[in-house]
């Protein structure tokens, strides 16, 4: 079922949460809400499960208005950042709920509540929990109790709330691999929210990147990581050395050098903010060649893992840049701190700068 | 060779000694005073001052009242804290504070206030009169009385517990398709049952020992509408004393037994809702 949100407004107070969201979820895809706190894609989340009402705008759930149904009527399953378990039923319990609760016509058999049951246990693979109650599980499993539980009704959309969020980093890793298999056997329309984007660009087919109650890009990971439609998303999605730029020509001027744009990178001329990421730039002792380097110092060298990350400091500049190598190449420079190197930027984004005074 | 405990916290032998030491003072040298003035009586003594039927129709008023008047409270303590917790309105804090009215004023003002209310010429009692309900003087103005003490125990038991339950087990009962009234029953209640029940507990507590509220509204009609602590006072005044202090045995083993089957009843509740950890 496909999800349509249009022009969705929400104020608390003057503060306002959402400010004219428009979006489309296809069915049976897995979408990020993907933002940093306070940028509304919580409260987005809500409006479509039905626990908060839009100030303005309405929600569709495959071409259906439900903007004013119930959330016990809009047959979402709903999954909560701290679980929101309930304490005093077992596991079997606890999954069982939303069949239990059902209209005597509609309520399955308790045979039949006791094999449905036990098939979402074994789908999260927790069937032997069952009889333990929740103060007994460990996060991780919690939150799969949770999300069986919300599979209970077999709803519609499935809506999670940074679910992995109160979990520590190993378990996090493990439970959203574990999610994402489960979204590709059960093709449930799914729209999770997080404000960790490795987890967004590992997890989802899709990226929603918010930013103070506005929508600020949509597309695959690999879109949104390799092609930023804005600063906000260049910044939020990754590391990255932001420059102040001046654009002229189709030549973008950045700490003394000239860098030509790529065809696809046009911007106007006049005053801009370029972007490197850390990997895409190349360290080397001699200029060769005539690309455009910088000259620069090496401050610092972190060499743990895969990476090595330096810092390295623009000659006759404040600014510090960051560069990753990898450990084969860093071993073949042989660099220390100290050093005098060129730094040789591979690939330039540059964005109008609308913060610079005109 | 002595054990050594490693305890983060120190002096618990002496914090012990003093707690029991101290309750000893307190609470059980005085109670057993009562056991021991009760043994100066021989069997059909002591029978004959706990078992006359005066005395009998006053415990049947004390403790039936007293139930009443706690369940009641149950309800609507659990009414109004569920108000005060869960709305905002303009009022709530005066509101708020007026729970606590009950424990604040001085029984006998309060039985005065009552007694002026409900008797046949009091502002209640007048409209009432006319259709033939007698309050003040009657079984029905003991248990209102015992009703009005008791209420702030309810909610001040029951009031942290609503304020403590997480928004999100609710919605997440909505979310299932649980509609408002089952979520109350099976979410909210469960979580909220103990706490009533020593809200409950404590008021039915508090209403057989009170005195100094019911005796102004209750008329003190033997075998209608007396209440034990009077029998004990009147028994004082004759100057009875093991008698009194026979009767109060009788209350104090009732008593007793009830509270110890209220704990019992929670200690079952919380073993089988929340098991150890």
């Amino acid at each position: 079922m496909s999800i349509e949100i249009r022009n969705v407004k929400k104020n608390f107070g003057d503060f306002s949460a959402l400010n004219d969201v428009t979006l489309d979820v296809p069915s049976g895809e897995l979408v990020a809400l993907l933002g940093p706190s306070g940028c509304g894609k919580t409260t987005l989340l809500r409006i479509i499960a039905g626990l908060e009402a839009p100030d303005a705008g309405s929600i569709h759930f495959h071409g259906k208005d439900t903007t004013e149904r119930d959330v016990r009527e809009r047959q979402v399953g709903f999954v909560f950042q701290h679980y929101a378990l309930f304490r005093h039923m077992n596991v079997f319990e606890n999954v069982a709920f939303g069949l239990r609760v059902r209209p005597k016509e509609t309520r399955p058999s308790d045979a039949e509540i006791k094999r449905r049951v036990h098939e979402l246990l074994e789908l999260v693979q927790l069937d032997w929990l069952a009889d333990r109650y929740p103060p007994q599980l460990s996060g991780g499993q919690r939150q799969r109790i949770a999300l069986a539980r919300a599979l209970a009704v077999e709803p519609k959309v499935l809506l999670l709330d940074e679910p992995f969020g109160a979990l520590d980093a190993k378990v996090r890793k493990e439970l959203r691999r574990w999610l994402r298999r489960l979204h590709d056997e059960l093709h449930i329309t799914s729209v999770f929210v997080t404000h960790d984007q490795e987890e967004a660009l590992e997890v989802a087919d899709r990226i929603v990147v918010m930013n103070k109650g506005k929508v600020e890009q949509i597309g695959t990971p690999q879109e949104v990581y390799d092609n930023p439609a804005t600063p906000y998303v260049y910044n939020f999605l990754g590391n990255v050395n932001q420059f102040k730029s001046n654009v002229l020509k189709g030549e973008a001027s950045i700490g003394g050098l000239s860098i030509k744009l790529e065809k696809e990178n046009q911007q106007a001329d006049g005053a801009a903010l370029a972007y490197i990421r850390p990997h895409d730039i190349d360290v080397q002792r001699i200029k060769s060649g005539s690309a455009p380097a910088f000259e620069a110092k090496v401050n610092y060298i972190h060499a743990i893992g895969p990476l090595v990350r330096l810092e390295l400091q623009q000659l006759g500049q404040d600014a510090i840049i960051e560069a990753e190598l990898t450990q084969e190449r860093f071993r073949e420079l042989g660099l220390n701190t100290g050093e005098q190197v060129f730094i040789y930027p591979r690939n330039v984004r540059v964005f109008v700068d609308n913060t610079a005074s005109a | 060779m002595a054990k050594k405990y490693n305890n983060v916290l120190p002096g618990f032998n002496l914090s012990l000694g003093f707690t029991i030491f101290y309750l000893s003072l307190i609470v059980l040298i005085p109670l057993s005073a009562a056991f021991i003035k009760t043994s100066t009586l021989n069997l059909h003594e002591f029978w004959v001052a706990v078992a006359s039927p005066r005395v009998v129709a006053s415990y049947k008023l004390t403790f039936g009242a007293s139930l009443i008047g706690a369940s009641i409270n149950a309800v609507f303590g659990l009414l109004t804290a569920w108000v005060l917790t869960r709305y905002t309105f303009p009022g709530k804090r005066i509101i708020d504070a007026l729970v606590d009215l009950p424990f604040a004023l001085p029984t006998a003002v309060a039985g005065i206030a009552l007694t002026a209310i409900y008797a046949p010429n009091g502002w209640i009692g007048g409209m009432l009169a006319p259709h033939g309900i007698k309050v003040a003087f009657t079984p029905i103005g003991v248990v209102i009385a015992l009703t009005f003490i008791g209420l702030p125990f309810v909610v001040r038991t029951v009031q942290p517990i609503l304020e403590d339950l997480e928004a999100e087990t609710e919605e997440a009962a909505a979310s299932l398709g649980a509609n408002r009234w089952q979520t109350f029953t099976k979410i909210i209640f469960p979580a909220i049952a103990p706490a009533l029940l020593t809200g409950f507990s404590l008021a039915f507590a508090r209403a057989i020992g009170e005195y100094g509220s019911v005796i102004f509204i209750a008329g003190n009609m033997p075998m209608v509408s007396e209440i034990t602590p009077l029998i004990i006072i009147t028994k004082l005044e004759q100057y009875d004393y093991a008698g009194a202090t026979a009767v109060a045995v009788v209350m104090l083993v009732i008593s007793f037994i009830l509270l110890l089957g209220i704990n019992g009843l929670q200690w079952w509740n919380s073993r089988r809702n929340s098991p150890a950890i």
